[in-house]
């Protein structure tokens, strides 16, 4: 049996350290901007692109037999919840993207439903991207964006794309699909930079 | 599952487009851009739990129109619909005129 403590006890919530306009929820609302994709294991792929084509590629099974890491994250909606130390499973996109030239700056993440958002390559390695697939100790769930979904937690959570199924490779920064409707390119909470020209 | 529907119909984004409208947009009729079909904005599929609002078509399920709302700001992308069309009432004929039936 696990026994969890707390380094503090009850008395309200402490709301420090949460990044400015944000309020803490024990919720985990579900946010989608379309329907909820069912992806079959058997197909499900996660892909790495450039303009040429695809360069790799994993299976379920293939994602499954790499080295996997657990995350205790806070996360941040752009919607102003935030919600403290969730519990995640996955593969370090630095382990996806070992084969991938230094030189290239930007990544678009693509999904499942075709979502897309874009984020600098430099936010998605030295241990500060991965693709998650499990949840407090769960299967991802569906409206949670399982199978598996980017977890990008230093930014706004719409960068950590739900049903995610690749990375394109990218010379220049180009919008998503917040990105290209008034979200902001970079997306960080702690510089509140929800909107363009925050 | 949660048993809650994903969507609500396109009445949804009459209080949100009314702010930038005069006009009341779910009663125009718009072409989906991707596939064709004609229909109200009424009848698109509404995904409003999310950072923005989001009414994809009925048919195929591609983003007609999206509205963000900022504080002080609102972006709307009407880019998957290749054309709106808007009800507006006819003038009035002056009372003055006879009216030849
Ligand atoms: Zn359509």
């Amino acid at each position: 049996m696990a026994v969890v403590t707390r380094g503090f006890t009850g008395r309200g919530r402490r709301e420090v350290d949460l990044p400015p306009g944000q309020y803490l929820t024990d919720d985990f609302p579900v946010l989608s901007a379309g329907p909820t994709p069912r992806i079959s294991l058997d197909e499900w792929r996660f892909e790495v692109a450039d303009g040429d084509g695809t360069r790799q590629a994993w299976s379920w099974p293939e994602l499954l037999a790499l080295p996997s890491e657990e995350i205790t994250t806070d996360i941040h909606c752009v919607t102003k919840w935030s919600k403290r130390g969730t519990h995640w499973r996955g593969v370090s996109l630095d382990t996806l993207l070992s084969g991938v030239d230094s030189d290239v700056g930007y990544v678009m993440a693509h999904s499942y439903g075709g979502y897309t958002t874009n984020l600098p390559m430099a936010d998605v390695r030295d241990g500060k991207a991965w693709v998650a697939y499990e949840y407090e100790g769960e299967p991802l769930a569906p409206e949670h964006g399982g199978p598996a979904r980017l977890l990008v937690p230093h930014l706004y959570f719409w960068k950590s794309a739900k049903w995610v199924r690749g990375l394109r490779l990218m010379a220049t920064d180009e919008p998503g699909f917040w990105e290209s409707a008034g979200y902001h390119m970079y997306g960080d909470p702690w510089r509140e930079q929800r909107y363009w020209g925050d | 599952m949660t048993g809650v529907p994903e969507w609500v119909d396109g009445n949804d984004i009459a209080g949100a487009t009314r702010e930038l409208f005069a006009v009341d947009l779910t009663v125009a009729r718009g072409r989906c851009a991707t596939c064709g079909r004609e229909a109200m904005v009424a009848e698109a599929h509404v995904y409003d739990r999310a950072p923005g609002i989001v009414a994809r078509c009925a048919s195929c399920e591609s983003v007609l129109l999206r509205l963000v709302r900022a504080p002080d700001r609102a972006w709307l992308d009407l880019r998957g619909l290749s054309y709106l069309e808007v009800p507006i009432p006819a003038p009035v004929a002056p009372a003055a005129m006879p009216v030849v039936a």
